[in-house]
């Protein structure tokens, strides 16, 4: 990661950042979430949920849609109100804090900017919109607000309107207006949604920047499992308005701890097996597999495509027949069928694998996870 | 004539136009018949108020309208309209926030009852009020004990132009409320700005052209609307009289010269209406959401 940063430093324009802190960042706030549970009605969207986010983290929240990621994200900035359960702010209870009491840097996947007002006027509206007797002259807000549209490399565009701005822009220039009010907490949901593929990559690249120069704690939210795990520090992986797992990207990636997680980080293929007395059987074939505290009954068999290895004559390996062989990037894959049932996995092998379709194979993971089958309903 | 021989026709006589456009002679025809049709019912009616109004030459058109029944009528209109519209743009405003960003019980009801004066005839809009206020009406007697009239009186008139006129400047706003959501307010809110700051900086510059429209119609019916009015107003000449019952009641009498004066203000009034209303929506067209409505 220093790498990186240290890389990088050079895009942003030399002393861009000094005067902003020049204007007095505090320092960078812990976030709690203690038990936080929400509902709509009567649809839970959120079954209480915990949470600590550590000073100047940049922590995603990454989930499918419905899985309660931007319900918390609304609940930590003073949007929503929680039905039960704490938000602390260092020590401070935040759920007394009305949403301009929190101090909350948002930015939204549509930007929200003010159609009406200039990029100029958008980013210093915060400042404008201040009690007369901390509202600084207006000389200052245009001052600061220039020093932000440099921070964010828009120098120059401060008279445009939002409309004249491409989509990358218009989310700098709201990255910015957030920026503005001097935010203990920076709250970005889905900020790259609207944007296509490859400005979202620079953005990526380029909200990494920022936040390791202004040490904001950061949380974002997003559905995109590789802008989570390329831009945090941490990510918290939700489901079903529950947290599946918190942990860096390699702990998420390598060391998933559900079968929702496996399977949505990453690619993977599954299969329904047996475990007997520390045995892992599939379609009662006893397999070269550890249990390894599996308990015993019917069990979810879990790997990824790159993580097996194939051979005519591995005992305990998982026969199958070639379904479908594609090119894929540097890689050879193969769709194969294993079982009575005919269940299909993806495996992924050198290019120069010569096995055709309707081939024989055997392949066994080398690296997989078993998760018990849970009892139906559950 | 087979069909695949048609098909060949048609292909060979017009290669450059689009399926959805017909044939020239087709085409001609429907242009002609909606200019003729508009000619004949409102090209000549307009036509006919000016020349009819004019037709005592311009001496005859002044004294038509400087007479004092006359300057009374417009004054009294003039009120109305600056009270039922004021009135309206504070309730359209009022409703289509609640609308368009709150969740409530009964919701769809009151977005329903908004358009309730669109279906409801204006005389049935007048007969309301007199039954609510006249004299055997509910609250009549105790009014009348107070020394307080509204029906047949400018209470009367001004709540009933209210009740046609009050669907105008919420129709507008509802759908384009809803459509912009509510983030950009949410955002407002978390850069410290109050619930009234963001009302007034950025909630109504987001709806400003399109509250000026739905003011601007709200206007023309407010002070074109006769049905409901005649209702409640009793027709006291100078007194109770707006511009369109005055007009009615001089062309009663057969002072069409005058009748036609009175009514051709009228109909600049909807001239100008008409002017400024498609200015904004050539101008604004995107900020003015229900703009294909009317």
């Amino acid at each position: 990661m220093d790498a990186r940063v240290e890389n990088e430093m050079n895009d942003v324009p030399a002393g861009a950042l000094a005067p902003v802190a020049e204007a007095g960042w505090d320092e960078p706030m812990q976030v709690t979430v203690e038990d936080v549970a929400k509902k709509f009605g009567l649809t839970p969207a959120l079954h209480g949920v915990s949470l600590d986010i550590h000073p100047g983290e940049l922590v995603a929240l990454l989930g499918p849609s419905g899985s309660g990621k931007t319900t918390l994200l609304r609940i930590l900035a003073g949007l929503d109100i929680p039905s039960s359960g704490r938000v602390l702010f260092d020590e401070d209870d935040a759920l007394t804090l009305t949403v301009q009491e929190r101090h909350v840097g948002l930015v939204f996947q549509n930007y929200a900017l003010f159609r009406h007002m200039t990029v100029a006027e958008n980013i210093g509206f915060g400042l404008r919109v201040r009690p007369r007797a901390r509202r600084p002259s207006r000389k200052e807000i245009r001052r600061r607000a220039l020093e932000l549209l440099d921070l964010v490399q828009l120098t120059g565009l401060e008279k445009r309107y939002p409309s004249q701005l491409s989509g990358g822009q218009r989310q700098r220039v709201a990255f910015a207006r957030a920026l503005a009010i001097e935010p203990r907490l920076l709250l970005l949901d889905e900020p790259f949604g609207a944007l296509d593929a490859k400005v979202r990559r620079d953005l990526r690249r380029w909200l990494r920047e920022i936040h390791d120069k202004t040490g904001h704690t950061t949380v974002f939210v997003t559905h995109d499992q590789e802008e989570a795990l390329e831009l945090a520090d941490r990510v918290v992986v939700m489901n079903d308005g529950r947290i599946e797992q918190v942990g860096t990207p390699d702990e998420i990636y390598d060391e998933p701890n559900s079968h929702f997680v496996f399977s949505f980080i990453g690619e993977s293929s599954e299969l329904p097996v047996l475990v007997e007395r520390g045995k892992v059987v599939f379609d009662k074939l006893p397999l070269n597999i550890a249990a390894r505290g599996c308990r015993d009954g019917p069990a979810r068999l879990f790997f990824r495509p790159q993580d097996v290895e194939v051979g005519s004559d591995l005992s305990g390996a998982i026969p199958g027949v070639i379904s479908m062989r594609r090119r894929h990037a540097g890689a050879r894959r193969l769709d194969v069928e294993v079982g009575r049932a005919g269940h299909r996995i993806e495996i992924e092998l050198p290019s120069q694998f010569e096995g055709g379709v309707r081939g024989r194979i055997a392949v066994l993971p080398r690296r997989w996870r078993l998760f018990p089958q849970e009892p139906e309903g559950a | 004539m087979s069909d695949a021989a048609l098909g060949v026709d048609v292909v060979t006589e017009d290669r450059a136009r689009s399926v959805t456009t017909e044939r020239r002679p087709v085409r001609i025809a429907l242009i002609l018949i909606a200019v003729a049709f508009l000619t004949v019912f409102l090209l000549l009616p307009l036509f006919a108020v000016f020349s009819e109004a004019l037709r005592a030459g311009f001496s005859g058109y002044w004294q038509a309208i400087s007479e004092p029944d006359a300057v009374a009528a417009m004054k009294l209109t003039l009120l109305v309209a600056a009270i039922a519209v004021p009135a309206n743009l504070v309730f359209g405003l009022a409703a289509s926030w609640a609308i368009a960003k709150f969740e409530f019980p009964g919701k769809s009801l009151l977005n329903t009852l908004i358009d309730l004066p669109f279906s409801v005839s204006p005389v049935i809009s007048g007969l309301v009020y007199v039954l609510l206020f006249g004299l055997q009406g509910y609250f009549g007697p105790h009014l009348q004990s107070q020394g307080i009239q509204i029906i047949f009186a400018v209470p009367g008139i001004v709540l009933a132009t209210i009740f046609v006129t009050f669907p105008f400047v919420a129709r507008e706003l509802v759908p384009l409320m809803q459509e912009q959501g509510t983030q950009d307010e949410e955002a407002a809110l978390s850069l410290g700005a109050s619930g009234l700051k963001t009302f007034l900086l950025v909630t109504l510059p987001n709806v400003k052209w399109a509250l000026l429209y739905g003011v601007i119609l709200c206007n023309a019916r407010a002070m074109g609307e006769f049905g409901a009015v005649s209702v409640v107003s009793g027709h006291i000449r100078g007194k109770t009289n707006t511009m369109p019952l005055h007009v009615e009641i001089l062309y009663n009498e057969y002072n069409f010269a005058a009748a036609f004066a009175v009514a051709s203000l009228l109909a600049l009034l909807a001239l100008v209406t008409l002017v400024v209303k498609i200015a904004l929506e050539w101008r604004y067209a995107d900020q003015i959401a229900g703009s294909n409505r009317h």
